[in-house]
């Protein structure tokens, strides 16, 4: 009677991994509490948003991308390539920023695309594909903006941190609810979001039931691209340079956040919420570690070891669930 | 031969119950396996007859019941306790390691001391024992030949050299001839014999019943889970084993009346890729199901999957209803109503974490949900439609794929192509290993499909199934078309003569067909 409650509890667990990462964040909310009062402070909460949507708004987009099977280590350079690449055509090309947002957006997606075309039309696997480009795409950054920050962004578009909506809530903050809403809406209710499922769990099956598998994997990866202009856009928005470094070595922040997600890092499981939760439990940890003024390198491990308990509690629930 | 098999039992189990999760799977069985015998285990799909073969061989523990090894109480609850006891488990697929060689197989489960792995291997002994094991089972292996581009036939042979080298005083073989040629699995059956000869004890699993009565000594029958009957093979025969499978007694087959044929719906003429098939023509009418015979990688998959547009064909045309088409992939081919069930059900029919009604939509969600949205209760309305209409075997239309057996998997692969609302299907093996039940309702729907005008192509390398359900046979052998039958021209002997390109030596029939 008692043990069937817990295995029934386990086994639902088990259905929806998302809930661990709930328990994580409350977890993550009243450690961050109790290590300071300032932690509590509404404003603070929501100020301190703004720096890690960014690795969220990356976030979503990889949970397509790993959802199909994949992985894209390129978002972080890419970002920083978009950012530089933005900067220049406003600052040294004169083009009125209006144009050149949209430009950088095209931008991105075209970085995407070259990542997709060498996975789907080469059939290289992407976990090498985008190995390279990361190189790749920093290298460009750095050649083009050498050490230098540009900076010369026009007066509106600095600060969308400070633009608040209602009053209190962070443009930022507002952009990546936004986006999650959109990519939840087509991952879990649409034909789309069933292809990337299918594709994730059995690509092979999914090419004999006709699906379009080479489009999808290449739309997931301009998606991936897309967000790296909107993150790119965002980021230079806050800090009012471009420089070629940044965003340096997020990518293991966000193959992170997807995978303390519930997203099963080999594709065809997981979800947007999942991610998201994810995402605001190494926010607040960071951020009450940082309020506490426990050193970075101590933060690092805080979360390298919530990492592998996250993915140790999910690949176990996994096996019992499957027995 | 028969004098070899002692009366006392090697191997004994009693009461073994085993359940994953809640299903049951194996209730309260009683075996006794005596050396120097074949003793074939049978039973439908799901009956619990490979869950059994691994509790002896190590990979699953019982729940509840005890095993005796020659009278002692025996606890196996490991591979390697197994080993130790003289059980080796021959797998379906062969468990081999393709970048090594031969002998590196072969001799893969040794070293098991502490000590003995960090000895360095002498390589000529090695390679000296292999091939004395290899000569043993009287095989042609070079023992320094990569398993990698090795036949399955050829694998499993390592496995046997591998069990050997261990002196395995049991061999558990979980149908092990399921992907062989008649050729290779006549090859096998010559060693196996032998090493029952040799004093060795066989269990033996396999769906096709005339291999079972041709090899076995004893039969063990498992229904669900339970224990039905052990006979001797001279004292049952394949009805009495039937009616103890399935619980009912069974037709032998399907009986099909007599088909009209309507227009052409798919004409290929001259189709070829590469060096896989060439010169390939025929044409399926509609009500019509034509079968295609021939041994295993004659290239009757690769004509299929040319067809559907998965490996495009690179020479020859293919017609639809009268009209030339290209069909580069699979969703043109489901445009044109084309429908093909793989062969190989679990790795390019399914998607097994999916749910039954995600399954079954899967081919046509763009058709069921042209904007996009998908609605599940429409789904789920679909599933059970199809659930009921191929009385499919499960709890709930929301369960994963991977829960159920083999049978009921293949139906809801059918009923994901009948979803597509196709008029021409290819069905590749669609019978292979699901249980005789499932199997007779999968002949029904074939029959119900002709009757509703449908063209059916069915490649299948079970003979009699071939025979009794075809209207018309082709038979290819080595990327060719080499025989073609009418219904009543076609025979076992003149069908196998155009499969192996020669006439069988004197046998009436073949021994490697099934039931």
């Amino acid at each position: 009677m008692k043990a069937s409650f817990w295995r029934r509890l386990l086994s639902g667990v088990a259905r929806y991994p998302e809930w661990v990462t709930f328990l994580f964040l409350v977890a993550a909310f009243v450690v961050s509490a109790r290590l300071s009062p300032f932690f509590l402070d509404v404003f603070y909460i929501f100020d301190s948003t703004s720096y890690y949507v960014e690795i969220g708004i990356l976030a979503l987009a990889m949970t397509f991308v790993i959802i199909t099977g994949n992985i894209d280590l390129s978002v972080a350079s890419g970002l920083a390539l978009v950012a530089v690449v933005t900067a220049m055509l406003h600052v040294q090309l004169g083009l009125p920023m209006e144009i050149v947002i949209v430009l950088s957006l095209g931008f991105g997606a075209l970085l995407g695309l070259f990542n997709g075309l060498l996975v789907v039309k080469l059939g290289l696997p992407s976990l090498a594909v985008t190995l390279g480009t990361l190189a790749l795409f920093r290298g460009a950054a750095q050649i083009l903006a050498g050490d230098h920050s540009i900076s010369g962004f026009p007066e509106w578009f600095i600060g969308a941190d400070f633009v608040r909506v209602g009053g209190i809530v962070p443009l930022p903050l507002i952009v990546f609810i936004g986006l999650a809403v959109i990519f939840g809406l087509m991952l879990h209710k649409t034909v789309f979001g069933r292809y990337l499922y299918a594709i994730g769990a059995n690509e092979m099956a999914a090419r004999y039931a006709g699906l379009p598998v080479d489009r999808v994997k290449l739309a997931v990866f301009v998606v991936s691209g897309l967000m790296m202009s909107v993150g790119a856009l965002l980021k230079v928005s806050r800090l009012s340079v471009a420089r070629y470094d940044l965003a340096m070595g997020w990518e293991l922040a966000v193959v992170t956040t997807v995978v303390l997600g519930g997203v099963h890092i080999y594709g065809g499981r997981g979800g947007i919420i999942g991610v998201v939760l994810a995402l605001f439990v190494i926010g607040f940890l960071r951020t009450g570690m940082g309020v506490a003024n426990i050193p970075q390198e101590n933060q690092l491990v805080v979360i390298g070891l919530l990492l592998l308990v996250a993915v140790g509690l999910g690949i176990l629930l996994e096996r019992f669930r499957r027995n | 031969m028969r004098s070899t098999i002692s009366e006392r039992p090697l191997l004994q189990a009693r009461g073994i119950s085993k359940a994953f999760g809640v299903v049951r799977v194996l209730d309260e069985v009683d075996f006794d396996l005596r050396a120097g015998e074949v003793h074939s285990l049978l039973g439908e799909n799901g009956a619990g007859k490979s869950t059994l073969l691994k509790i002896f061989g190590g990979v699953h523990r019982a729940d509840q019941g005890e095993m005796l090894y020659r009278g002692e109480p025996a606890t196996v609850d490991h591979p390697q306790k197994a080993r130790e006891l003289g059980i080796a488990l021959i797998h379906q697929e062969p468990l081999t390691f393709p970048d090594l060689d031969v002998a590196e197989n072969i001799f893969l489960g040794h070293g098991t001391t502490w000590k003995s792995r960090f000895i360095p291997i002498k390589w000529k002994d090695r390679y000296r024992e292999a091939r004395r094991l290899l000569d043993e089972l009287g095989v042609r292996l070079d023992p320094r030949a990569r398993v990698h581009g090795l036949s399955t036939a050829d694998q499993q042979m390592v496995e046997m050299a591998g069990a050997l080298s261990q002196n395995a005083r049991i061999l558990l073989m979980d149908e092990p001839t399921a992907s062989l040629t008649p050729e290779e699995t006549r090859e096998l059956f010559r060693i196996v014999q032998r090493l029952r000869e040799q004093g060795t004890a066989i269990v033996f699993i396999s769906h096709r019943l005339e291999e079972v009565f041709s090899l076995s000594d004893r039969i063990t029958v498992l229904r669900d889970g339970k224990f039905v009957a052990t006979r001797r093979k001279e004292e049952t025969s394949i009805e009495e084993v039937i009616r103890m499978m399935v619980g009912r007694p069974l037709g032998k087959f399907y009986e099909r009346e007599e088909a009209i044929p309507g227009k052409t719906l798919l004409k290929v003429e001259s189709l070829g890729r590469g060096r896989r098939f060439s010169g390939v023509s025929f044409e399926v009418r509609a009500g019509e199901i034509v079968g295609m015979a021939g041994l295993v990688g004659a290239g009757r998959t690769d004509v299929a999957s040319a067809i559907f547009g998965i490996r495009p064909a690179d020479t020859g045309k293919i017609e639809i209803r009268g009209e030339a088409v290209r069909i580069d992939n699979p969703a043109q081919a489901i445009r044109l109503k084309l429908a093909y069930v793989p062969e190989d059900r679990q790795h390019h029919g399914l998607v097994l974490p999916f749910s039954v009604a995600g399954n079954v939509t899967m081919a046509s969600l763009r058709r069921l949900f042209p904007r996009g949205w998908l609605r599940p209760p429409r789904e789920r309305e679909l599933a059970e439609d199809y659930r009921t209409r191929l009385s499919i075997n499960l709890r709930d239309t929301s369960q994963p794929v991977w829960e159920l057996s083999g049978g009921n998997q293949q139906k809801v692969v059918l009923s994901k192509w009948l979803i597509t609302e196709p008029e021409i299907l290819i069905l590749d093996e669609p019978t292979r290993g699901i249980d005789v039940g499932a199997k007779q309702e999968v002949h029904h729907l074939m029959g119900e499909l002709c009757r509703q005008g449908k063209a059916v192509l069915m490649i299948s390398s079970d003979l009699p199934e071939v025979l009794a359900l075809s209207d018309r046979i082709l038979v290819m052998r080595e990327g060719r078309l080499t025989g073609h039958f009418r219904r009543e021209e076609a025979t076992a002997e003149n069908v196998m003569a155009a499969a192996t390109g020669q006439p069988l030596p004197g046998e009436k029939g073949t021994p490697v067909s099934s039931g």
